[in-house]
């Protein structure tokens, strides 16, 4: 691979902490509880998002109006991450990979239509279905349903219009997606990528469905590693994007970077008795550790707290045998599907720009002195999926 | 420069099998000879009762078992994918659970659907079926899991193809299929494998999807005539038909290929893309973003617009669409554009597998030097003066196609491919 150097030049953030840098550094500082809406969907709890105001990164309202939730959650995050970047002017050769999920669903149109059709035998169930939908569903939600129009929201908002990809499938989605968009810029495809994923928590839709994954938790706040009781995530409204850039493109617009975007890898192990995840990991971290200094090694971990996988990173993390600094953002502003991944990378960054590293929250977070050079960001899918990256702090002189 | 490399130093990625499954047809000789006789595959749905819908026809693939509205979309997508890939990789001469590269899936975006809606409104019966108590009545049933989760579907495929690394599932809405081949081309290029296993695959043909693209105005009603109804550059057109199917192409480096003695289908050369940021349903009317993806694909493979022989068209068949790709053509190539025809005047648009299916259809041109027709063109419309290759197959001398997709949401996508070089 060609080897373009890399830099995080902006982030968007908006989580349970609020938006941008300042209220994501703030949240790092606390070792208190994250927000946590424990009666809106019980008997799961949610990390909430916080209040927007959309007119400021999407002025016009009949673009409000036409997306979906998840959709202004994302456009506006991906707006801040432009304007924290300074890369307005550049957003037509901009590069666009997105990890999407799904649409949001008419819950009141669903419920009444389950009811409806319960009593019917399946023919007359399936007739009575389309007369529900041909005239109960808004033809705009569809719009805000496809998963690629997140993508397409942004392009139409932001002005960005280089290539255009979304990917979908879970956590695993947001690590490809900055793991393309790198490969690309490294290659010299691209100067300039924005990356990212938004989730939006306040859904039943999609707590049924990881519910049947078995990968929620139900009981009382704990920290990731500590949640023996009762495994698994609590799902958070989360959107992060990133503006990668060559080194090169940067410095020649002025621009500072917060991090330099080392290697990414990514791996999907089927987690069965025959291919437990512990290969795979050891595989993409051989691919990063070359890279990596001695000494304590600072980890932000992707750990959702879902049962199979928070044992899994447990024991590959314990198999790397060097001391480990392990920070779970999971434990500060929960668990964001698609948007994992980015948000820890740019966590990350946030840290290795500013030289600061979350204080711990549990037992299992070793205390950490000094300020990070180098951070290993862990991904470890509530279901499937694994992925590594490595972020270095730019030295000041490498800066504009 | 090595033989092996393109214009601009790159590994040439070649083509060494292809898979078809679309309503016309399982597999690529079936699937061939159809298009070439300019047989529709477009018939009145059976899958699910059609009363208070406008449009009642698409192309389904009609396997047993498959079709019914008890089946999911996942499903259904996983089956054609797999059926595509097997004759695929068949062709290629790799074996089914070792595959040397990535998988790259192009396929629509999946939920849970009505099937387990309805099964978990059964299981809380008699109590109302609201939501939290569904979510409580879907408590670990994996099977829902693993049929509704986005990763579900490339799991199982990577799983049984023996694909290397993670699998990357994409969207791009219509240009969905061809953005899959764009990934496996570049990773290729960039030399992080040496073969990538491309899928375009797509099987929404059932009642909500159907709907909501109706609700959209996007579909053709023309439902008396199916076979009839899917009418690309004909002045009478008024929509799309919806359609499934899956495509596979196995893409390797030419090195890679020629090293194993592989039998060279064709070169993919090119990939272009530019997105448009004007609408979420319909082109800038100054055809901008289609007119860069073209020029792009073109510059990508180290060619002029001349070079081009044969356009394989996104040609949907909306009045929109045909009169924005017509003046793509015209400003790309000018008063020489080369002839363009609409695979989907026979088998629909099937949506997320379309770019792939193309691109397949586009190494089937190349090998027997024939253009496909562009069937139902019974009144041109004065506004679309390019040869759409009307009706009727013909010979043609073709060594570069350009096959366009462009999608809903702005993400246009287009490839360059040739024939093998000498």
């Amino acid at each position: 691979m060609a080897g373009n150097d890399i830099w995080i030049t902006g982030i968007g953030l908006v989580s349970c902490a609020g938006e941008g840098r300042a209220a994501h550094l703030a949240a790092l500082d606390s070792t208190a509880p994250p927000a946590l809406d424990q009666t809106s969907f019980a008997p799961f709890a949610i990390h909430p998002g916080p209040a927007l105001e959309l007119d400021r990164q999407i002025p016009k309202k009949g673009d409000q109006r036409q997306m979906e939730p998840w959709q202004r959650l994302g456009t506006y995050a991906a707006g801040l991450a432009i304007d924290d970047a300074g890369a307005r002017a550049l957003v037509a050769e901009m590069d666009l990979i997105v990890a999407a999920g799904g649409g949001e669903r008419d819950q009141a149109l669903d419920e009444a239509v389950m009811a409806a059709l319960r009593p019917l035998p399946p023919e007359a169930a399936a007739v009575k279905l389309n007369e529900m939908l041909a005239g109960g569903l808004r033809p705009t939600l569809f719009l805000a349903q496809l998963s690629n129009l997140l993508a397409g929201n942004i392009s139409i908002v932001h002005g960005v219009t280089g290539a255009s990809r979304t990917l979908m499938g879970e956590e695993q989605a947001g690590a490809d997606a900055l793991r393309i968009a790198a490969a690309r810029l490294a290659e010299g495809n691209s100067r300039i990528a924005l990356v990212g994923g938004a989730y939006n928590a306040a859904r039943w839709d999609l707590l049924a469905l990881y519910h049947s994954g078995g990968l929620l938790r139900q009981g009382p706040y704990q920290p990731v590693f500590s949640r023996e009781d009762a495994p698994g995530a609590v799902t958070a409204t989360q959107a992060a994007f990133l503006v990668l850039e060559t080194a090169e493109s940067a410095r020649a617009r002025g621009a500072k970077g917060l991090a330099r975007l080392g290697a990414i890898a990514t791996a999907q192990a089927r987690r069965n008795a025959a291919d437990r995840g512990h290969e795979a990991m050891a595989q993409a971290y051989a691919r990063l550790a070359p890279r990596l200094p001695e000494g304590r090694l600072a980890v932000i971990s992707g750990c959702t707290g879902a049962a199979v996988p928070t044992v899994l990173e447990r024991e590959v993390l314990g198999g790397l045998s060097r001391p480990l600094a392990v920070r779970a953002t999971g434990s500060r502003i929960g668990w964001g599907v698609e948007a994992t991944f980015p948000a820890n990378a740019a966590l990350a960054a946030l840290c290795l720009a500013e030289g600061r590293f979350p204080a711990p929250m549990e037992k299992l977070e070793a205390p950490f002195e000094g300020t990070p050079r180098d951070i290993l960001v862990t991904g470890f899918g509530a279901w499937r999926g694994e992925a590594l990256a490595h972020l270095a702090a730019i030295p000041a002189g490498e800066q504009p | 420069m090595s033989m092996f490399r393109d214009h601009a130093g790159r590994p040439l990625v070649a083509i060494t099998g292809i898979g078809l499954v679309t309503p016309l047809g399982l597999g690529v000789e079936d699937n061939w000879a159809a298009l070439r006789a300019g047989r529709s595959g477009i018939r009145h749905i059976t899958r699910f009762p059609t009363d208070h819908l406008r449009t009642t026809i698409a192309g389904t693939v009609d396997l047993p078992g498959l079709d019914s509205p008890a089946v999911t979309s996942a499903v259904r997508v996983e089956r054609y994918a797999t059926m595509a890939a097997e004759e695929a990789l068949a062709q290629a001469g790799l074996p089914r659970g070792d595959f040397p590269g990535p998988l790259m899936l192009g396929m629509p975006p999946v939920e849970t659907e009505w099937p387990y809606r309805a099964a978990l409104a059964a299981k809380v019966a008699p109590a109302a079926p609201l939501y939290p108590a569904l979510a409580d009545a879907a408590a670990n049933w994996e099977e829902m899991y693993e049929a509704s989760a986005f990763a579900g579907v490339g799991e199982h495929l990577a799983a049984r193809f023996g694909t290397r690394g993670a699998p990357v599932a994409i969207t791009t809405a219509c240009a969905t299929g061809a953005s899959a081949i764009q990934l496996g081309v570049e990773a290729i290029r960039r030399g992080e494998a040496e073969a990538a296993l491309a899928i375009g695959a797509d099987g929404t043909v059932q009642a909500e999807a159907l709907i909501r693209f109706s609700l959209l105005s996007a579909l053709s009603t023309r439902n008396e005539d199916p076979a009839r109804a899917s009418r690309p550059f004909d002045k009478t057109r008024d929509g799309f038909v919806m359609s499934e199917g899956a495509a596979c192409l196995v893409l390797e480096s030419l090195e890679h290929a020629r090293a194993r003695g592989a039998r060279v289908l064709g070169i993919l050369r090119g990939c272009g893309e530019k997105s448009d940021s004007f609408h979420r349903t319909r082109s800038n009317p100054d055809g901008g973003a289609v007119i860069k993806a073209m020029r792009n694909a073109i510059a990508d493979a180290g060619l002029e617009p001349s070079d081009i022989s044969y356009v394989n068209a996104h040609g949907t068949g909306t009045p929109e669409n045909d009169k924005m790709e017509t003046l793509g053509m015209r400003t790309v190539f000018g008063n020489d554009a080369p002839p363009i025809s609409s695979n989907k005047s026979m088998i629909g648009h099937t949506l997320s597998a379309a770019g792939a299916i193309e691109a397949a259809f586009s190494l089937l041109v190349l090998r027997d030097q024939v253009l496909p027709p562009t069937i139902n063109h019974a009144e041109p419309d004065p506004a679309i003066t390019l040869d759409v290759v009307p009706n009727v197959a013909r010979e043609a001398k073709v060594s570069h196609i350009l096959s366009n997709s462009f999608g809903f949401g702005g993400q246009n996508v287009c490839l360059v491919l040739s024939a093998e070089p000498a």
